[in-house]
């Protein structure tokens, strides 16, 4: 099947290569010719099911952006990977997949919302967990975990009560295991503890 | 055949229909008995305050099993799961839609403090947002945890100055 699949893709889009997975198998696929190699991977590959949209940012490499695909199959266990890497790392974007499968719409969305990718073709491309105004893309490399001070989204209600987005305080945190040693040791903890709340972090 | 009655109230013929008080234990003992609560559920603490309502457990003991999802009608909100800050503004509204006098119970970690959501998305305490009467630790708290806050905050208002708030400005 694997062979047989990447030879597939290949005799129609020389450019695909097959992509470094520990699991399915994987593709990269040319931004260009994702929305024809998806539609041929449901119409005639059977992998009739739309999974998951996600992306990766790269931080600082160029391209900076990858959106990724997984889709399954209804008539037996496969699944695969696509992934593209989107043109432009300031603005990017990647073609809108909701025309072969309606379940695309709210997982583009998302991937919008979180990484800030634009969808074109997307029937309705708007935030879907943050709201509407918010101002940044929270799951980029360069978003503090902690975020960063942003008015209430219901303006009334902040200026009422004075509240609005805080940075949270991380107080030595993210809280990450070693990754090391005996598990009774290997309990997720701040990076930091040499302060807290009540006493701040010196500079 | 002689009628056999037994007073087990008072007499009114003997004490003249008057019972002397103070108009604050009066307006307690009636607020503080029958609290009803704005089921605030937003997380899985909302899990533990439909155990605190059900039959193990069993809130009406303590007067507060008339849950009402329409504020006009409730007087503490027990805000029961994490308050993202898309989430805060409506808590707030809600808030000002109940009729004073009213309470509000954080119920766990995440409405106390925000809990281990120390993340962009999620407001780090209700009471950024709302005055806050009672915190209830725990994540989730037990159900006994909520009726010991409930318990709380019916010690709470049964110490108010009710009856010289009445003539004051209200929040």
């Amino acid at each position: 099947m694997s062979e047989t699949l990447l030879s597939h893709l290949q005799a129609k889009w020389p450019a695909v290569t097959a992509r470094d997975s520990l699991d399915c198998e994987a593709f990269t696929i040319p931004v260009d010719h994702l929305a024809a190699a998806a539609k041929f991977l449901r119409d005639e590959m059977k992998f009739d099911l739309l999974l998951d949209v996600t992306a990766v940012d790269w931080d600082k490499e160029s391209p900076r952006f990858t959106v990724v695909y997984h889709l399954g199959t209804t008539t037996g266990p496969d699944y695969i990977r696509l992934a593209a890497d989107c043109p432009d790392d300031e603005s990017p974007t990647a073609p809108s997949l909701t025309g072969l499968w309606p379940a695309a719409n709210w997982h583009e969305r998302e991937t919008y919302d979180m990484f800030g990718i634009r969808f074109n073709g997307h029937p309705d491309l708007r935030r879907i967990l943050m709201w509407d105004d918010y101002p940044h893309y929270p799951l980029r490399k360069d978003f503090p975990l902690a975020g960063i001070e942003t008015p209430l989204p219901d303006f009334e209600i902040g200026e009422k009560t004075g509240a609005d987005l805080q940075p949270a305080p991380m107080a030595g945190g993210p809280f990450v295991s070693a990754g090391s040693g005996r598990s009774s040791q290997d309990e997720p903890r701040a990076k930091d503890q040499s302060w807290t709340e009540a006493k701040p972090k010196p500079n | 055949m002689a009628v056999h009655t037994k007073e087990i109230a008072y007499n009114s013929k003997i004490e003249g229909e008057v019972i002397v008080s103070r108009a604050d234990a009066v307006i307690n003992w009636i607020r503080s008995n029958s609290m009803w609560p704005m089921p605030m559920g937003l997380a899985c603490c909302a899990i533990e305050l439909m155990a605190a309502a059900s039959s193990r457990f069993d809130i009406a003991r303590f007067g507060a099993e008339v849950m009402r999802f329409s504020p006009r009608q409730a007087d503490v909100m027990i805000v029961a799961g994490t308050v993202t800050y898309k989430m805060a503004g409506a808590v707030r509204r809600i808030y000002d839609q109940m009729a004073s006098p009213k309470w509000v119970i954080a119920m766990g970690a995440c409405a106390s403090s925000g809990g281990m959501y120390r993340s962009y998305a999620v407001l780090q305490g209700v009471d950024r947002v709302v005055p806050v009467d009672v915190y209830i630790s725990g994540c989730p708290p037990r159900p006994e945890a909520l009726l010991d806050g409930l318990l709380k905050l019916q010690d709470k208002v049964k110490h108010e100055r009710s009856a010289k708030n009445l003539l004051t400005a209200t929040t």
